[in-house]
């Protein structure tokens, strides 16, 4: 906590302390959460803020990955290392194994987004997670906007744009049955910029591909691919190398790059706020199928 | 290498601090241009957003861009062409990030005003300068003051289409002046503006020579927020207790919670409640170490010199300088449950800062009409949207303050049992 002056706090301080609190919340009212943790940089900034939450005692619940096993490998060791150096519990829910099972089954295109939702479901299921962390922003997409910070989900994960819960001052409603979950957002009221600028405040480390680094891609729709075990270059394709780096992390097989010089966390400061495209339109395959893709989701289950 | 630690520069660490407002209006006087104006001029509407707007408008046949579809993000809403629910925006300049609430003027407007305007330093009301003030401008005006939002902004929309008539406007500001002064209203601002064309929003216009205030955004980045917070009464609810079960940090006990009001510092003596032991405040830790003081809204962790029974719930205070200890409370009810009214003789779950109870309803005083402020003391319940003066009793005692004074430690929500659903915000007149 810096401050300039007395008595006032900055936006960034400002928003630390509201996530804290909603952490903190969430810890005191409910059995067993569990923060949803991908090694993305939301979901980094989330982890850093939940040991800030509970510091100095270690952070009091597991983290779960829902892997769709089309990982970036850097991504994969930043969150083996992040979660030895915290001493934390990993679930790993497994899509693959889900495939194996028969719980799901691949969609013809081989992508694996869609069919994540399932496997978190049977993961909440299994191990009884009545809260879940997860690291969206409500600038992210619209209709994330209109969801609560206390996102209620009945006993299928569903969720009901139409019937949520007022949320007033920061009195947050966790009420729910067994079998029912609520998905906790504590950087709801973050931007883009605001998780660069605090990741920048609190020199937060990240996997190496947040930066601009040379990686041989291919261009498909105008976004770039990285060339690896999940794509292929097609027939009329060139390969070439260029210099990128992601915004977001996701499914590696959907995950676009964007063309970028900034390899320190300033010039991607100075990139993000000159930017004049949103980060899940420059980089996600899936958010492109249809104006409500996100919204169809999350009623599923979506995180 | 698969980990970077990078320096930031001093450019990025510098302050800006947080504005949150709340926007209300009708369909048709422009708010959402306004609020794309605004997300335009910053910066903030990016590329893809405003074509994918673009491309839905032709396809629907609009004759103009309708920024409304930025904001209106369910499928509901771009089917029926309606503001369904709260929807957040944000924005920066250099001085501010503003967090926009965005509530609709037609569909549950209670609810969903009352809901933004909770947490808002400042509400944005707008009237079309044709049609001047109409009921929904006051009841708007009504809410913020109930909701005690500290600064209230009247744009006088459409201001083109009066030929930047200067009597149109100081007759519609007149008007709301005065009625404004009726409700106890807070700091209030009159601007003229043309949401479409960007007169008075970024920049002050030149077609209002005789207009000498500030442009809407001028406003918003200047107003003096600093002083709305309560740095007088010390009020820290205790959210959580922190004993970490580890062999490096042994025999530690910190009460975690985020300041409510007043400014706490290591060596005051504080009161805990509701034992009413008193002790000495040790330190107030957070994870970047130590600090010297603490206030709103910091999420710090206070030690005490004492070993005294603490839990969630309790509240942390000055000796002589205390809320009440009280199971009778006296408070305006916003009702928001469409399933079912609130009626005397029902019992409820109350969440007041962190402690949770339950509460029946002793008497329904009257219920207030928002667009007349008449009482009506025959009412016999409380519908959905309808506000009334309710007395409640809990089970366990509340510590709480007049809402007017504080209003973290003066605002609660109603949960009904059954379905877990949030039906009810109040905000306390009076607890004893």
């Amino acid at each position: 906590m810096s401050q300039t002056k007395p008595y006032r706090v900055s936006h960034l301080d400002a928003l630390e302390a509201e996530s804290v609190f909603v952490m903190r919340e969430v810890m005191a009212e409910f059995e067993r959460p569990v923060l949803l943790f991908s090694g993305g940089k939301d979901s980094i900034v989330m982890l850093r803020l939940a040991e800030k939450a509970f510091a100095p005692a270690r952070i009091p619940f597991p983290v779960m990955h829902v892997d769709t096993g089309h990982n970036f490998p850097e991504v994969l060791e930043y969150r083996d290392t992040r979660v030895a150096e915290l001493g934390l519990n990993l679930v790993i829910a497994s899509v693959q194994e889900a495939i194996d099972s028969g719980l799901v089954r691949e969609l013809p295109d081989g992508t694996r987004n869609r069919i994540q939702t399932p496997v978190l479901l049977a993961a909440v299921e299994k191990y009884r997670f009545d809260a879940l962390f997860g690291g969206a922003r409500r600038d992210e997409e619209k209709a994330r906007a209109k969801e609560r910070m206390f996102s209620f989900r009945d006993e299928f994960g569903q969720w009901d744009p139409k019937n949520q819960r007022p949320e007033l001052w920061s009195l947050y409603n966790g009420r729910h049955h067994p079998g029912e979950s609520i998905r906790v957002f504590p950087l709801s009221n973050w931007t883009e910029l605001d998780v660069w600028h605090y990741i920048a405040k609190e020199r937060i480390a990240l996997p190496s591909i947040y930066y601009a680094h040379d990686r041989e891609v291919v261009e498909r729709a105008g976004m770039f691919y990285a060339v690896n075990e999940f794509i292929v270059p097609r027939d009329g394709e060139t390969v070439e190398t260029r210099r990128v780096r992601y915004r977001t992390v996701g499914d590696a097989s959907q995950t676009a790059a964007v063309l970028s010089e900034a390899d320190t966390v300033d010039k991607v400061i100075d990139e993000v706020a000159a930017t004049r495209i949103t980060e899940r339109g420059a980089t996600r395959g899936d958010d492109k199928v249809s104006e409500a893709a996100m919204e169809d989701r999350k009623r599923e289950g979506y995180f | 290498m698969s980990q970077a630690v990078l320096e930031p520069d001093e450019a990025t660490a510098r302050p800006m601090d947080l504005l949150r407002f709340a926007t209300a209006g009708s369909v048709d006087d422009g708010k959402s241009t306004l609020i794309g104006r605004l997300l335009y001029d910053t910066k903030t509407i990016f590329a893809d957003q405003l074509e994918a707007v673009e491309a839905v408008s032709a396809a629907r046949g609009d004759e103009y861009t309708n920024l409304a579809l930025l904001t209106d993000g369910l499928r509901a809403e771009r089917e029926q062409g309606i503001t369904i629910d709260v929807a957040y925006r944000y924005f920066a300049t250099p001085r501010r990030k503003f967090i926009i609430a965005d509530t609709p003027g037609h569909i549950q407007y209670t609810r969903n005003m009352v809901t933004g305007a909770s947490t808002a330093d400042l509400a944005l009301i707008l009237v079309d300068a044709r049609k001047g003030l109409v009921e929904q401008s006051r009841r708007h005006a009504f809410l913020t003051s109930l909701l005690r939002v500290p600064h209230l902004v009247l744009c006088v929309n459409k201001m083109d289409l009066v030929d930047w008539d200067r009597g149109v406007y100081e007759k519609i500001a007149d008007e709301f002046t005065s009625f404004a002064a009726k409700l106890d209203a807070p700091d209030l601002t009159v601007i003229p503006i043309s949401a479409l064309d960007g007169d008075n929003i970024a920049s002050r216009s030149e077609k209002s020579p005789w207009y000498e205030g500030p442009s809407l955004l001028h406003h918003l980045e200047h107003v003096h927020i600093a002083s709305d917070r309560n740095l007088v009464d010390v009020r820290f609810p205790v959210q959580y207790v922190i004993r970490p079960q580890s062999k490096d940090v042994t025999d530690y006990r910190g009460y975690a919670g985020q300041v409510a009001s007043g400014v706490l510092k290591p060596g005051d003596d504080v009161m805990v409640l509701p034992s009413g032991m008193t002790s000495k405040i040790a330190a107030i830790d957070t994870a970047d170490g130590p600090v010297d003081e603490a206030f709103p809204p910091m999420s710090v962790t206070v030690r005490l010199t004492d070993e005294i029974d603490i839990s969630r719930g309790d509240m942390i205070c000055r000796p002589n300088n205390a809320p009440a200890v009280a199971q009778d409370v006296e408070a305006m009810i916003c009702w928001m449950d469409e399933t079912a009214p609130l009626r005397v003789g029902a019992k409820y779950t109350i969440k007041h800062t962190t402690r949770t109870a339950r509460t029946v309803v002793r008497g329904l005083q009257y219920r207030l009409d928002v667009n007349t402020l008449h009482r009506d003391e025959d009412a016999p319940q409380l519908g959905l949207n309808e506000i009334g003066r309710v007395k409640l009793r809990t089970t366990v005692p509340l510590l709480a303050d007049e809402y007017r004074r504080n209003r973290t430690t003066g605002g609660f929500i109603l949960i009904d049992e059954s379905s877990n659903r949030t039906v009810g915000a109040g905000m306390i007149i009076e607890a004893q």
